[in-house]
């Protein structure tokens, strides 16, 4: 079942917060759960989980490529590993390890970076991931999904403890905007169509989610029913769903905190470009390197917000 | 062996890198402040003293270089730049702000003088070694300086860079592990523990010493030995405080990046101005 909230707008609770009390919720259940960190602990919110729980949780220090490879072996053995570090250093720093010792040795390991894109803010450009879903897209089997709030989010940490394979959770660690009701469940590998529209069809992940209901909002006052997606699992991609909306709208936008190369917009193009191409566009970072400063200006710096997206549809829908 | 009234002038400038450093966390309200306030005495020794620079001419082929691995130390970093005249002093309030030159880790393609592009944990000794190939193989006689953090020390990178700088015989590489016991999430020991570094490096091939970091005669004395040893790269251990020279953060338990309040940074500020007017004095009893 999914509900939508009547009104989009911040949530009080942080995300960190509820990764922690699910996981503890899920540790209490199952003893093989166990949670894998390099020192970034007090980052994203697991003390409480080290607390109650230190003979499974292994916090590595600052060492994300050890701790890769520990996951990995820790699986072999039956444990179910959630093994976090920012963003960046989950893709980039243990590039090799995510892909060999994880995901041709086919085990069973739940990657978790934080701070996707723009959300790293203050840590500036070598910490802010663009690249992340990019790097994690093209290992095979991988599985990318990034939650839009704190509702998925607990419903995607609860069933990624019962699933098997290398998963890449893109994790925004402060305030969401809601999207969902309480009880929403999803399913891994559809997206989720949040306002129909029969002119154009927004697709969407993270962040950009609730400024593409924004943009939504203000091309409908051009006239424009635009149809707004979250496509919050950006591999394996519901290709079924963006051939559907290709066809009933006639063009696509898609919007994402990530690069435009290899990101969400490079998976719906494939997809587009295959079986039903129509005029598209694609909001995103356009290939730069992050910098240093606050989310809001950054989002203006990279062209992440709704009057980006307004625009882009735009420029899309003459094309039609 | 340096004069008392040089090591005055040193801690005279520490306590100004310290205030400077501290005005631009107290205006954004957060930072890394622990790890940033730690290696003061280090940049004071180094920029005051030691390393042959032109800061009107940053990019000098001959001057020392100075890669900071623990790149979030970049605060304190810029405080000594602007000091020593490489770029005003006001921009140091710009700190993280949009569109600034100085962010919260080292980019040597935004700030004057920063020599190296750090923040990701365990890459700058790496990227020092390079640096300090390139110039042995121009047969320079200037050095590279290295300042890695504790924590950073869990990376499996930095264990790799310290057997090629040994097998390599870098003796124009002089380190630094700047050890003040905590990481991110707490006490090293608990966490990874690090055990005997100097005699790891030792066992490693490296000359090294353990000093007092917050002493600036025994850092200018270890580094006059470290240029002196020949045929290996130099460490030197600093057994240092996290916070050190800002009360409030000296005696936080987790002081990695924290929030500063109005009250807090009011404090601090004037008690770091109030030992740089003591130091002032001392120092002018001197003459
Ligand atoms: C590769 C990498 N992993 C994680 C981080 C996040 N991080 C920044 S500082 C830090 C702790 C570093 O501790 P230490 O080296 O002891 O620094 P200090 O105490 O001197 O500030 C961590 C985990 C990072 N910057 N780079």
């Amino acid at each position: 079942m999914i509900k939508l909230v009547d009104y989009v707008q911040k949530e009080n609770i942080l995300m960190k917060d509820v990764y922690c009390s699910t996981l503890m919720d899920l540790a209490e259940k199952d003893e093989n759960v166990v949670v894998l960190d390099s020192d970034l602990m007090n980052s994203i919110g697991t003390v409480p989980f080290a607390k109650k729980y230190p003979e499974r949780t292994f916090n590595c220090g600052v060492q994300e490529a050890n701790m890769i490879g520990v996951a990995a072996g820790l699986s072999a053995t039956g444990k179910i590993p959630y093994a976090h570090t920012f963003g960046p250093f989950a893709s980039r720093r243990c590039c090799d390890q995510v892909f060999i010792s994880a995901s041709y040795a086919k085990l069973n390991v739940r990657i978790v970076g934080s701070d996707p894109g723009v959300t790293a803010a203050f840590n500036g450009g070598t910490h802010m991931p663009f690249e992340d879903v990019g790097i994690m897209r093209t290992i095979p089997e991988m599985t990318i999904i990034e939650p839009v709030d704190s509702i998925m989010l607990e419903d995607m940490i609860r069933q990624l403890k019962d699933v098997y394979g290398v998963y890449y959770l893109r994790l925004l660690r402060k305030n969401a905007v809601q999207i969902y009701e309480k009880g929403s469940t999803f399913e891994i590998g559809k997206g989720v169509l949040l306002r129909e529209g029969t002119d154009i069809t927004i697709i969407s992940t993270g962040i950009l989610v609730s400024e593409s209901l924004k943009a939504a909002d203000a091309l409908e006052k051009d006239g424009i029913h635009a149809r707004v997606v979250n496509m919050f699992t950006i591999k394996p991609i519901d290709r079924e769903m963006i051939v559907r909306c290709a066809k009933e709208t006639g063009a696509v936008v898609t919007a994402e905190n990530h690069n435009i190369i290899n990101g969400l917009g490079s998976a719906v193009a494939e997809v587009l470009i295959e079986e039903c191409p129509v005029p598209m566009g694609r909001i995103g970072v356009k290939d730069l390197f992050g910098e240093v400063g606050p989310v809001d200006y950054l989002q203006k710096r990279f062209e992440l917000t709704a009057e980006d997206i307004v625009k882009e549809v735009k420029k899309v829908i003459v094309k039609k | 062996m340096i004069s008392n009234k040089r090591i005055k002038k040193l801690e005279i400038f520490a306590t100004e890198i310290r205030l400077e450093t501290m005005k631009a966390f107290a205006k954004l309200g957060f930072g890394h402040v622990g790890g940033a306030m730690s290696i003061v005495d280090t940049l004071s020794v180094l920029y005051g003293e030691i390393m042959k620079i032109d800061p009107a001419n940053p990019k000098w082929p001959d001057r020392d270089w100075l890669v900071v691995s623990k790149g979030h130390a970049g605060p304190s970093v810029y405080s000594a730049l602007a000091i020593k005249g490489y770029f005003d002093k006001k921009e140091l309030l710009t700190l993280n702000m949009p569109g600034t030159n100085l962010p919260s880790h080292c980019d040597r393609n935004k700030t004057v003088g920063i020599d190296m592009t750090t923040g990701s944990l365990g890459q700058g000794i790496s990227t020092a070694i390079g640096v300090a190939l390139g110039n042995r193989m121009d047969k320079r006689d200037n050095y590279t300086y290295l300042i890695l953090g504790d924590g950073e020390c869990d990376e499996g990178q930095i264990w790799e860079g310290a057997l090629f700088a040994a097998h390599q015989k870098l003796d124009n590489l002089i380190s630094f592990v700047d050890y003040n016991k905590k990481q991110l999430d707490g006490m090293t020991c608990e966490i990874n523990d690090l055990g005997d570094l100097d005699a790891k490096f030792h066992e490693f091939g490296w000359h090294a010493q353990r000093i007092d970091g917050h002493d600036i005669a025994a850092i200018y004395e270890a580094i006059d030995e470290a240029k002196k040893t020949k045929g290996k790269p130099s460490m030197i251990v600093l057994d240092t405080i996290k916070g050190k020279g800002c009360c409030f953060v000296e005696e936080m338990y987790f002081n990695h990046h924290i929030t500063i309040s109005q009250e807090q940074s009011k404090r601090t500020l004037s008690e770091l101005e109030n030992r740089y007017t003591d130091l002032k004095r001392e120092w002018e009893d001197m003459q």
